[in-house]
C-alpha cells in the first residue's frame, strides 16, 4: 500500500434546510490506497454522503467542504466541472443500493453500457459494443449479446448489480466506491455478487470504498474498516484485528449480530451514549 | 380526461392477459361514446324547441305536423327512439342542419379542417416552447426561470381567452399592423387554392401558392399563438413537474458517476424517462384546444367548427349543435384513448 | 399577553383536546400560507373584490343601468366617468363593481352544486362497491370524456340562456372530478379499523356515509374546488361572452365585453376593463389554491 490513491483531509458535508444547518459529514479524514476500505455505520451516519463528496456529486443546498481532496495528488476541490466529468468515471466509479432504480429504466442494458465507455474513450461504436460484452462476460453474465438488448426490468437483482458493476469498470478507475451494493439483493446471490466485484477489483489492482452497515461483511471483504457514527469516524482498524476493537459502539456493533457459532439467549440493543456524538473524529490515514 | 384503462400493462409473456386488456379498452370506449350519445339525445329532448316545427316551420297544417312527427319517430317510447338515433349517428346520419339546409355530417367535414388547422399550429407552439421551458424551469428549480414559468402558467390559467383574443388583435392588428386581421385568409386571396386537406397552409403549399401560404400564414398566427400560449401553460407545468420527479432519480445520479455532461443527464437520461408521460400530455393538450377553439375561433372569425356550433346555438339549430358536440367529444374519447395505446407502445415496461 | 397565551396553546407540542389539536393544525396551516407571499396577494385581492361586491352600492358613483346617450364611449376620467362610458353611455367603473356580485353569486353556487354532486356519487359509489361502483364510476368517466365547454353550452342550448342555467350547465360539467376524489377518499377510509368499530356498533350505512365518511372528504373537496373556483369563472364568463349567460343589460364581465367587442379598434377601454376584472379575480383564486396545496402537500407540486 505505498500508492496513495485518494487522499481526505477533514471532510465536512452540510446541508441547509429551513431550520437550519444539518451536519451530515463532521470532518473525517482518511486515505486510500490499493487496498479496499470498509466504511461502517447506521443508517444517516454520512457514509453515502462521504462517497458522494469525492465525486464532488452533492447539490445544493448540500455544501461540501474539506482541506484536502486528493486523487493521484490531483486537486479534486480545485478542479473544473469539465475536468471532474473526466475523473467521474474515468477514475472513480460508484456503485449504488439497487439497480432497480440506478439503472435508467427505459434504455436497454446496451445503451447504457456503452454510453459509459464513450463518456471516456472516442471509440467506434462497434468496438464499444464488443468491449462491454466482453465486460458482461467478465461479471459471469452468460449471453451478454441477449442481455445488452435487455431493458432493466427485465433482468433480476442480482444480475442488475452485476450488470452495474460492468458498466462501472467499463472505463477503467482504479477507485471505486460501492455504496451498500448488496443490500437490495437476495441473501442468496450476495456473496456471489460480492465475490464478482473483489475479483475484479482485486486483479485491476483497484482501490475500494465498501459502505455497509454489515460489519460482519465489511470485516470479511476489507482490509481495513472504518467505522462512522453521527458523520464521524469514531473507529478505524484492520479488519484483521478487529477482535481488539475499542469503541463501545463498535462492540456494540459486533454484538448486536447473531452469531451461530457463539449463541447468546438475547441479543444487545446498542445503547448510544451522547458524548460520542461530541467526540472528535479519529482518522483513518495510513 | 378519461382514465379509460384502470392501472398499466402487466409484465409477462402470455397473450391472454393483453388480449383481455384490448377487448376491455374496446368495451370502456363502447360504452362511453354509447353514454356521449345517450347525453346529447336526452339534451335534444328536454330542449324546449320542438323538433317538428323546427323541421317543418310555424306555418305548417296540422297535417304535415303530424306526417312529419310520425316520421322523426317522436310517437315511439324514447328507448326506441334512442336506439333509432344510435344507428343514424353509427351510420354517420347526424340530421339535416336548419341553418344551412345541408347533412350536419357535411358541414362539419366542411368547416373541421379550419379547426384542425388552427389547433395543430397552436399545439405544436405549445409544444415548442413549453417542453424547454418546463425541462428549464425543473433544472434551475427555484431560479428566475422557474419563477417565470410559473407565471406565464398562472396567467394563462387565468385568462379569459376571447378577452386575450381581443387584446391581441387590438395590439397586433389594430395598432401594430404586424399580422392580419380576422378571417382566415384575404378577401383577395380567397377560393384560390383547390382544396386537397382543407388545411389552407398545407393546401397552399402543396400547390405552390406562396402568396396566398403567406397571407394565410399572417392570418393563422396570431389566433395559433394564442391557442399555443394556452397549452404552453399546461404543457410546461406538467414537464415541469415529471422532470422534477426523474431529476431526484437514482439513475441520474448512475449517469453523473459515469462522467457525462449535464446536458445529457438532463436530455438523454431524465427527459428520456418523461417522454411517454408527455405524449400523454401532449394528446390532452391538444383535445383541449379543439374545444378551446370555440371561443377563439368566434373572435378571429374562422370559420372552423366552434364557430359553426356557436353560431348553430344561436339560430336554435339543434342538430348541428348535437352534432359539433359529438364530434368533439368522439375526439375526445378517441385522442385519450390513442394516447393510452402509444404509452403502452413506447413504454418499456408496460410490454 | 392573551395573544401570546392563544399563540402557546395553539403550538402546544402536546394537545389536551381534540379541539385544541384541529385549532393547533389550522393555525400551523395558516402559519404556512401566511409566509407563502403570492398565496396572500390572492387571499387580499379576493379580499378586495368580495368587499366591493358587497359594498357595490356605497362605492359606485353612477347606476349601472343608466344610460345616457349623450355620453357614450368616454374615456377613462372624462365626465365624471373613472374608468369611462360603454356604447349606451352607462358607467363602466360602476357596471364592474356590480358585475363583481354576479361572478360571485356564480361561483358560490357552483361551488356549493357540483362538490356535493360529486360527494354523493363519490362516496355511494365507494362505500357500495359492486354494480353500483361501476356504473357510477362509468357515468362519472362518460362526463369526463365530454370537453366541458362545449358541453355547457349544449346544455345551456337546451334549458335557455340565463346564470341559474349557465350555473346548472357548468355544475353538471364540472361535478366528476369531485366524485373521483370523494370515492378515493372512501375507498381508503370504508375498510379503516374505526369504521369497523362503527359498524360493529350498530350504524348504517347511511349514517356511516354521512356522519363518519363525508366529514373525511371535506377538506381534499375543499381544495379542489378552490384550484377549480378561476376556471368556473372563466366558463361563466365565456358563456356570459357568448351571450348563453346573463342576459343584457346585466352587467356581468363576460356579456360585457361581448357588448365592447364591437368597439374594440377605436374604444378599447369598453372590452378591456371587464377583461382585467375577470383576468384579476381568477388570478387570485389560482394563486390562493396553489398556495393551499402547497400547505397540505409541499411535495406534491403539479396539476
Ligand atoms: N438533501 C438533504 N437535506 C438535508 N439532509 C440531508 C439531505 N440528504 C441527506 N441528508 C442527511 O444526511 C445524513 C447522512 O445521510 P447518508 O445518506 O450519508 O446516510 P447513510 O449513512 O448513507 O445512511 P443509509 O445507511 O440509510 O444509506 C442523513 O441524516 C440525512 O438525513
Ligand atoms: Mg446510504
Amino acid at each position: 500500500m505505498s500508492e496513495t490513491l485518494l487522499d481526505v483531509e477533514n471532510l465536512r458535508v452540510s446541508f441547509t434546510t429551513r431550520t437550519g444547518t444539518f451536519e451530515a459529514v463532521r470532518g473525517i479524514s482518511f486515505t486510500l490506497g490499493r487496498e479496499r476500505l470498509g466504511i461502517v455505520g447506521e443508517s444517516g451516519s454520512g457514509k453515502s454522503m462521504t462517497g458522494r463528496a469525492i465525486l464532488r456529486l452533492i447539490r445544493p443546498p448540500g455544501r461540501v467542504e474539506a482541506d484536502r481532496i486528493t486523487m493521484h495528488g490531483e486537486d479534486v476541490l480545485a478542479a473544473t466541472e469539465t475536468r471532474m466529468r473526466q475523473l467521474r468515471g474515468g477514475r472513480v466509479s460508484m456503485i449504488m443500493q439497487d439497480p432497480k432504480f440506478s439503472l435508467n429504466p427505459v434504455m436497454t442494458v446496451g445503451q447504457q453500457l456503452v454510453e459509459s465507455l464513450r463518456a471516456h474513450e472516442k471509440l467506434a461504436r462497434s468496438e464499444c459494443r464488443k468491449r462491454a460484452i466482453a465486460m458482461l462476460d467478465e461479471v459471469a453474465i452468460r449471453d451478454p449479446e441477449r442481455v445488452m438488448g435487455l431493458y432493466p426490468h427485465e433482468v433480476s437483482g442480482g444480475m442488475g448489480q452485476r450488470i452495474m458493476i460492468a458498466m462501472m469498470l467499463l472505463p477503467g478507475p482504479e477507485i471505486l466506491i460501492a455504496d451498500e451494493p448488496t443490500s437490495a439483493l437476495d441473501v442468496s446471490v450476495q456473496l456471489q455478487v460480492l465475490d464478482i466485484m473483489d475479483q475484479l477489483v482485486k486483479t485491476r489492482g483497484m482501490g475500494l470504498i465498501f459502505i455497509s452497515h454489515d460489519l460482519n461483511l465489511v470485516a470479511k471483504f476489507c482490509d481495513r474498516i472504518a467505522v462512522m457514527y453521527a458523520g464521524r469516524i469514531v473507529e478505524c482498524c484492520k479488519a484483521s484485528e478487529l477482535h481488539k476493537a475499542q469503541h463501545p459502539y463498535t462492540l456494540g456493533l459486533l454484538n448486536a449480530v447473531p452469531d451461530l457459532e457463539h449463541p447468546r439467549p438475547r441479543l444487545e440493543v446498542l445503547q448510544r451514549d451522547p458524548a460520542w456524538r461530541d467526540a472528535l473524529s479519529v482518522s483513518a490515514r495510513t | 380526461m378519461t382514465d379509460v384503462t384502470n392501472g398499466e400493462g402487466r409484465r409477462g409473456p402470455s397473450f391472454a392477459p393483453w388480449l383481455i386488456k384490448t377487448v376491455a379498452t374496446l368495451v370502456t370506449v363502447a360504452v362511453t361514446l354509447l353514454g356521449l350519445l345517450f347525453v346529447t339525445f336526452m339534451i335534444g329532448r328536454v330542449m324546449p324547441i320542438d323538433p317538428v316545427l323546427a323541421v317543418i316551420g310555424e306555418r305548417a297544417t296540422q297535417a304535415q305536423y303530424d306526417a312529419t312527427y310520425l316520421e322523426l319517430g317522436l310517437d315511439k317510447p324514447l328507448l326506441v327512439q334512442f336506439g333509432i338515433y344510435v344507428s343514424d349517428v353509427l351510420q354517420g346520419d347526424l340530421g339535416k342542419s336548419i341553418r344551412t339546409g345541408q347533412q350536419v355530417t357535411t358541414d362539419i367535414a366542411r368547416v373541421f379542417p379550419a379547426t384542425l388547422e388552427l389547433a395543430t399550429l397552436g399545439t405544436l407552439i405549445g409544444v415548442a416552447i413549453g417542453v424547454p421551458l418546463g425541462v428549464l424551469a425543473a433544472v434551475k428549480r427555484g431560479s428566475w426561470i422557474d419563477q417565470v414559468a410559473r407565471l406565464v402558467g398562472l396567467v394563462g390559467y387565468s385568462m379569459p381567452i376571447f378577452w386575450l383574443g381581443l387584446v391581441g388583435l387590438l395590439l397586433f392588428y389594430g395598432i401594430l399592423g404586424w399580422v392580419a386581421g380576422p378571417g382566415r385568409v384575404g378577401i383577395f386571396y380567397q377560393g384560390i387554392v383547390e382544396p386537397i386537406t382543407g388545411m389552407l397552409l398545407v393546401d397552399a403549399a402543396l400547390r405552390g401558392e406562396w402568396v396566398v401560404f403567406r397571407d394565410a400564414f399572417s392570418h393563422i398566427i396570431l389566433p395559433a399563438a394564442l391557442l399555443g400560449y394556452y397549452s404552453l401553460a399546461y404543457i410546461s407545468r406538467m414537464t415541469r413537474s415529471f422532470m422534477l420527479e426523474q431529476l431526484n432519480a437514482e439513475y441520474v445520479i448512475t449517469a453523473r458517476v459515469k462522467g457525462l455532461s449535464e446536458w445529457q443527464v438532463i436530455w438523454g437520461h431524465a427527459f428520456r424517462n418523461i417522454r411517454i408521460q408527455l405524449i400523454t400530455v401532449i394528446a390532452l393538450a391538444y383535445a383541449n384546444l379543439l374545444e378551446g377553439s370555440v371561443l377563439t375561433e368566434i373572435i378571429f372569425a374562422w370559420p372552423g367548427i366552434g364557430s359553426y356550433i356557436t353560431t348553430s346555438l344561436l339560430a336554435n339549430d339543434m342538430n348541428s349543435v348535437l352534432g359539433g358536440t359529438i364530434v368533439i367529444g368522439s375526439i375526445f374519447v378517441g385522442i385519450n384513448i390513442l394516447s393510452d395505446l402509444l404509452y403502452r407502445f413506447f413504454d418499456p415496461r408496460a410490454k | 399577553m392573551i395573544t401570546a397565551n392563544l399563540r402557546d396553546w395553539l403550538l402546544s407540542d402536546a394537545p389536551t383536546s381534540r379541539r385544541q389539536a384541529r385549532f393547533a393544525s389550522w393555525y400551523k396551516g395558516w402559519l404556512t400560507l401566511r409566509s407563502n407571499t403570492l398565496a396572500m396577494v390572492g387571499l387580499i385581492v379576493l379580499a378586495l373584490i368580495i368587499l366591493a361586491a358587497i359594498f357595490a352600492p356605497v362605492l359606485a358613483t353612477h347606476d349601472p343601468y343608466a344610460q345616457d346617450l349623450g355620453q357614450r364611449l368616454l374615456g377613462a376620467g372624462q365626465g365624471g366617468h373613472l374608468l369611462g362610458t360603454d356604447s349606451l353611455g352607462r358607467d363602466i367603473y360602476s357596471r364592474l363593481l356590480y358585475g363583481a356580485r354576479i361572478s360571485i353569486y356564480i361561483v358560490l353556487l357552483v361551488a356549493m352544486v357540483a362538490p356535493l354532486v360529486g360527494l354523493i356519487v363519490g362516496t355511494v359509489s365507494g362505500y357500495a362497491g359492486g354494480w353500483a361502483d361501476v356504473v357510477l364510476m362509468r357515468i362519472t368517466d362518460i362526463f369526463l370524456a365530454f370537453p366541458r365547454l362545449i358541453l355547457a353550452l349544449a346544455f345551456v342550448a337546451a334549458l335557455g340562456a340565463g346564470i341559474e342555467n349557465a350555473v346548472l350547465a357548468i355544475s353538471l360539467t364540472a361535478w366528476p372530478p369531485y366524485a373521483r376524489i370523494a370515492r378515493a377518499e372512501t375507498l381508503t377510509i370504508r375498510n379503516s379499523d374505526y369504521i369497523h368499530a362503527i359498524r360493529l356498533q350498530g350504524a348504517g350505512p347511511f349514517r356511516i356515509v354521512t356522519r363518519h365518511i363525508w366529514p373525511l372528504c371535506i377538506s381534499s373537496l375543499v381544495i379542489r374546488v378552490t384550484l377549480d373556483m378561476a376556471g368556473i369563472i372563466l366558463t361563466a364568463a365565456a358563456l356570459g361572452f357568448l351571450g348563453l349567460g346573463a342576459q343584457p343589460p346585466s352587467p356581468e364581465w363576460g356579456a360585457m365585453i361581448s357588448e365592447g367587442r364591437k368597439y374594440i379598434l377605436d374604444y378599447w377601454w369598453v372590452a378591456t376593463f371587464p377583461g382585467l376584472a375577470i383576468f384579476a379575480i381568477s388570478l387570485a383564486f389560482n394563486l390562493l389554491g396553489d398556495g393551499l396545496r402547497d400547505m397540505l402537500d409541499p411535495k406534491e407540486d403539479n396539476a
